[in-house]
């Protein structure tokens, strides 16, 4: 699995595209998606949610686990994603595109996001 | 999405057994370097290193109830008793009519304490008039020749620790008769549901069992270790064109839940009688002879039937978390039981569970019941186990 060079990654497996006018994506990685197993439930913060980096924001559930889902950067949510919520499946079939969580205008981000080679070697 | 591996709230919990890990590293099947090579995910489950899946778990479960699944059940626990009084000692240890099986046929049942509280539940093959052979669970495995042993005192019957004497494949699903059969010249389709004939499959010596835990048609293939691989192998290819792919233990585990089958260390444990079970047509009464915890049994039927405490049921989500073993059953904001064993049901596409609940909540349609998930109370429909049940 490769991670895409342009996204940054947080140690709790997620990733965090470049803001475009103040707001980022975040999903969770191949790596994590893969760990996971089929995700079967994904509970996401709301519109309007403030969110805090390394804090919890929502879970993720599996055939065989349930998971915390932390925000990697601080800031209010302008979208959740209405389509992994219907179809959780999308999280392991295209955890960097479709299978993205949801987006929030950054306030601070923390200054020790990883890069795509440090996370590669970070996750193992 | 912090901690992969050690966050995950309930680790595997579905899986595990009741006995504590081994403090040992996990033993390894004949298997082991086969499953890696298909880039498994490994679990340690009852002190062995097992697959848990190879790929998606819900493409593993719908090949095994669409196509067919393979599966390394190398862990299971094989105890052979011969004699001339092999048949006494298992009816006077199990509570089971062993001495009433058929040679060549299988029967499921229990080994229970004396104060009728389940050691363990079994499967019982009989190879011969003077030979059978006892398959416990990994956890228990110990436990049951244990016990076997103490309880052949006085018998003319000899009880062997035959785990490291065989591997175990299943083949589970509708094709997997098709598929065994373009392997063996054994006679499958005289082969009943519960019976066992010695065979060669694939030019191995096998015993052929038609036994399982998914609720499909299947067969268990007992093998010497050294033989796995290229039995594997080999129906890995035969089966290749039907759509058998290999299967691991988390498939197995939602499998047996939608047939409704109990899992020791969830549905099953020391501190519950097959009667509270609703497993009670185990227990043999009108066996000759008395069998360990036979008056405590027969208290337990009669507690079951006047004034039992708790049911085992199942329960259907009508949302989408889903409910695992431990987590309670309430109904107006009371527990009225707690959840045995729970996962996303790929056959339903929704989370189902099996609970023990007051009787009082446990008939079928009972309105107003839910799980305590994480503190929110989540709607749940009260059904009649099984959820699912093969058309023959």
């Amino acid at each position: 699995m490769s991670n895409p060079q342009q996204l940054r990654y947080s140690k709790e497996h997620e990733w965090l595209s470049a803001a475009e006018d103040g707001v980022s994506t975040v999903g969770i990685t191949e790596h994590a998606a893969n760990a996971l197993g089929d995700v079967v439930y994904v509970q996401l913060p709301e519109v309007g949610d403030t969110v805090s980096a390394g804090e919890t924001c929502g879970e993720l559930e599996s055939t065989k686990s349930v998971s915390d889902l932390y925000s990697p950067v601080t800031g209010e949510v302008v979208e959740a994603n209405q389509a992994v919520v219907d179809d959780p499946s999308l999280v392991n079939t295209a955890p960097f595109e479709g299978g993205w969580l949801f987006k929030v205008r950054v306030a601070e981000e923390p200054k020790d996001l990883l890069s795509a080679d440090e996370y590669t070697e970070f996750a193992g | 999405m912090g901690r992969i591996v050690l966050a995950l709230t309930m680790p595997l919990g579905a899986l595990s057994m009741s006995n504590a890990p081994s403090s040992t590293s996990p033993r390894r099947t004949a298997l082991d370097a086969l499953h890696r090579s298909l880039g498994a995910t490994m679990t340690d489950f009852a002190g062995w290193d097992m697959p848990l899946r190879y790929g998606s778990e819900r493409d593993e479960h719908n090949a095994v109830r669409t196509k067919a699944g393979l599966f390394d059940l190398s862990h299971m626990g094989e105890i052979t008793v011969t004699g001339p009084q092999a048949a006494a000692l298992l009816d006077h240890a199990l509570v089971g009519n062993i001495g009433g099986v058929g040679v060549g046929r299988a029967r499921y049942t229990m080994i229970c304490q004396a104060d009728g509280g389940i050691l363990d539940d079994l499967i019982v093959y009989r190879l011969a008039d003077a030979e059978y052979m006892v398959v416990a669970n990994a956890g228990n495995a110990q436990i049951v020749l244990d016990a076997l042993t103490e309880r052949a005192a006085g018998f003319d019957a000899q009880v062997r620790d035959d785990r490291d004497a065989y591997a175990l494949i299943a083949v589970q699903g509708p094709e997997s008769p098709g598929i065994l059969k373009s392997l063996t010249d054994a006679d499958l389709d005289g082969l009943k549901y519960y019976a066992g004939l010695p065979g060669t499959v694939a030019g191995v010596p096998a015993l052929i069992a038609r036994t399982g835990y998914t609720g499909e048609d299947g067969f268990e293939l007992f093998v010497e270790p050294q033989h796995a691989e290229k039995l594997w192998q080999a129906i890995t290819e035969a089966g290749a064109p039907a759509g058998l792919i290999p299967c691991g233990l988390s498939c197995r585990d939602t499998l047996r839940l939608e047939a409704g089958m109990p899992l020791y260390g969830h549905e099953l444990t020391t501190s519950l009688t097959p009667f509270d079970a609703g497993l009670g047509r185990v227990v043999k009464f009108e066996k000759d002879g008395d069998f360990v915890g036979r008056a405590a049994l027969a208290d337990a039927k009669e507690r079951a039937e006047s004034s039992p405490p708790r049911k085992l049921v199942g329960l259907i989500a009508e949302g989408r978390r889903v409910p695992r073993a431990g987590m309670s059953v309430v109904a107006d904001g009371q527990v009225i039981g707690e959840v045995t064993s729970g996962a996303p049901s790929p056959t339903l596409g929704k989370p189902i569970a099996m609970a023990y609940v007051d009787a009082a909540h446990a008939a079928p349609g009972t309105a107003g019941v839910g799980v305590d998930i994480r503190g929110a109370h989540e709607p749940y429909e009260v059904v009649a186990l099984p959820f699912y049940k093969r058309q023959k």
